[in-house]
């Protein structure tokens, strides 16, 4: 007992250990939720899409002298609103046109990085550097992952509708463009919030492999949310912990512990079905 | 399969579903409607017709002929170029905000493996009722029930909706628009991947709807069934062919301006039928799923219907 507390407690008694823990929580967190309606909704490549292509946005912020996280956020949503708009005026399918469009301004991104002198690093932009983070960056996440949080768990049943079945959702007069717009600008403020932490690459993992966790191993929506906010809450704690003590990078380490997760939660979800099996074949 | 029939029979709860005070009287009132993409494709072209309550109107057209634009435009997703839609006398926006029209779905439009349970389904109709937040009330929970009852899933309601078969989910739907209290009720090909024996059940349960002062507008290229539930037919190819009651419009002579040569057409002569001087001509217009067949002279053949079996020779 005393060693699993020490096991705990030891890496927590250094600050930016706390730092990283209490933003690994809040990226956690809401991407956890929001992967549930991603998953359902066929959008994983939409995180994918929209994460790839906030790297022009935040050059191009740093030459302009704004909030890096203001470039971030239009470039995401411009890529997300691009590619609506492509598919719409265009015979090219859906898929097609977000592949061009986020690693044309991923590349894009990469093209100015290189030109551009900067002080940021282009392997934090990607995977993040947790442990450096500081009580700013967490109070920044926090200031839009706690409102974003709270607008997706009152409008859960709205947005779950809307993911289902649009056309009755508009049949009921549901304003579905602004919860199809809303869920968009959500993605693109959580890709914002995760930045710091755990970089534009790895946020993709997080904002996948919950709501598959929860898809897997429930029927219901309200315990597929439950299920993905632990398991993503659950791997941020383990993840940072294990990773001070193997010495590992923390962001890599949640994913890796995520995708454990992930696996396990596929077990457990074949196992009910073998024991009907067993049972009969048993009789 | 009685059973189901019963099930789906009309009973005293079923009044609770409706909206209560002040309830509309159904009506669609499509008039000189041209819906254009913005691709330029004219999917449907100056069409009119109008319905009324206690209706189940076909809608019939061979695929890729403007109904789903229809019913888009019925739905308030395409605004007609030129042309009115009226519903229940409204706008199409003001009747969709007042919750007038339900939609059924094609079972392919629907993700089965949601995790969605049939009581959430059904639930999903009474949105429009609920605050913002969408925490059900006594009302919605009994509407949910009533409409559960109503549709015979009411042992069902705590099953994920891939857990069903082909007949029970349509049955779930069915039950959402009882729920949500719409006087206006649109479905999709209904009939797809439906048993016979399931498919009379759902027309049962259609029937009691009407019997309620509903419209149902009914998309479907099922031609065997129509003239079995549906009282009026809208023949349709961009444009209304023709419309009318069944007995005077669903005629060989309006299909074949809207199929052209789609169908299998089969006819068999007098002569080749039986050995009598009897001149009639068996018919069988078919797009192989449920065939039309119709009897007699030519010009003033008869439709048979299923129910009331083969007609005296």
């Amino acid at each position: 007992m005393m060693t699993i507390w020490s096991w705990i407690a030891e890496p927590l008694s250094h600050e930016f250990m706390r730092r990283g823990l209490a933003v690994a929580v809040l990226v956690g967190a809401i991407c956890a939720v929001l992967s549930c309606y991603l998953v359902l909704k066929g959008w994983s490549l939409m995180g994918d899409a929209v994460s790839h292509a906030v790297l022009p946005g935040i050059v191009l912020a740093y030459i302009a002298g704004i909030p890096l996280a203001f470039g971030a956020f239009v470039a995401g949503l411009g890529c997300a609103l691009a590619t609506g708009y492509l598919k719409q005026h265009s015979r090219i399918k859906e898929d097609a046109v977000m592949g061009i469009v986020f690693s044309g301004m991923f590349a894009f991104g990469l093209v100015l990085f290189v030109k551009v002198e900067t002080d940021q690093h282009l392997n934090h932009i990607l995977f993040g550097n947790m442990l450096g983070v500081q009580w700013r960056d967490v109070i920044e996440a926090a200031v839009i992952v706690v409102p974003a949080i709270l607008i997706v768990l009152a409008k859960r049943k709205d947005l779950l509708l809307y993911c289902f079945d649009p056309a009755h959702a508009r049949a009921i007069g549901l304003p579905v463009n602004l919860l199809h717009f809303g869920l968009l600008t959500l993605l693109a403020l959580t890709i914002v919030a995760s930045l710091k932490a755990v970089g534009i690459i790895l946020v993709i993992a997080m904002l996948i492999a919950p709501g598959a966790i929860g898809f897997l191993l429930t029927k219901s929506f309200e315990r597929m949310l439950a299920i993905a906010a632990a398991a993503a809450i659950g791997s941020s704690v383990v993840g940072t912990i294990l990773s001070y003590h193997i010495d590992a990078a923390t962001g890599p380490t949640i994913v890796v512990v995520q995708a454990g997760v992930f696996l396990l939660a596929l077990f457990q979800s074949k196992r009910p079905k073998q024991r009907v099996q067993l049972g009969i074949s048993g009789e | 399969m009685t059973g189901v029939r019963a099930a789906l029979a009309p009973d005293s709860s079923r009044d609770r579903t409706s909206t209560g005070s002040g309830r509309v009287v159904a009506s669609i009132d499509v008039d000189d409607v041209t819906v254009s993409y913005s691709s330029g494709v004219t999917a449907v072209h100056s069409a009119s017709f109008r319905l009324g309550a206690s209706t189940i109107c076909a809608l019939v057209g061979v695929n890729g002929s403007g109904k789903s634009t229809l019913f888009k435009a019925l739905m308030g997703f395409l605004t007609p170029s030129t042309g009115t839609v009226l519903i229940a006398g409204l706008p199409v926006h003001a009747a969709l905000k007042r919750g007038l029209v339900a939609y059924v779905p094609q079972s392919e439009d629907v993700d089965w493996n949601f995790p969605v349970l049939v009581e959430d389904v059904v639930m999903m109709g009474r949105y429009g009722h609920m605050n913002f937040l969408r925490i059900p009330g006594r009302a919605d929970r009994m509407a949910v029930d009533a409409a559960l009852e109503r549709v015979g899933m009411t042992d069902f309601r705590k099953r994920q909706i891939g857990e069903l078969s082909g007949g029970q989910k349509k049955r779930v739907f069915l039950a959402r628009a009882l729920a949500q209290g719409g006087e206006i009720i649109l479905l999709d090909e209904p009939f797809t991947g439906v048993d016979v024996q399931t498919e009379a059940a759902i027309i049962d349960l259609l029937r009691s709807m009407r019997d309620d002062g509903k419209l149902m507008l009914v998309s479907t290229h099922n031609l065997g069934s129509i003239v079995n539930f549906c009282d009026h037919v809208v023949i349709f190819n961009k444009t209304v062919l023709a419309f009318g009651p069944t007995e005077t419009t669903f005629t060989q002579a309006n299909l074949a301006k809207a199929f052209g040569g789609v169908l299998r057409h089969l006819r068999l002569g007098g002569a080749d039928l039986h050995d009598d001087p009897d001149a009639r001509h068996l018919t069988v217009l078919t797009d192989d799923e449920r065939p039309l067949v119709l009897y007699g002279e030519r010009d003033q053949e008869k439709m048979m219907k299923p129910d009331s079996g083969s007609p005296a020779p």
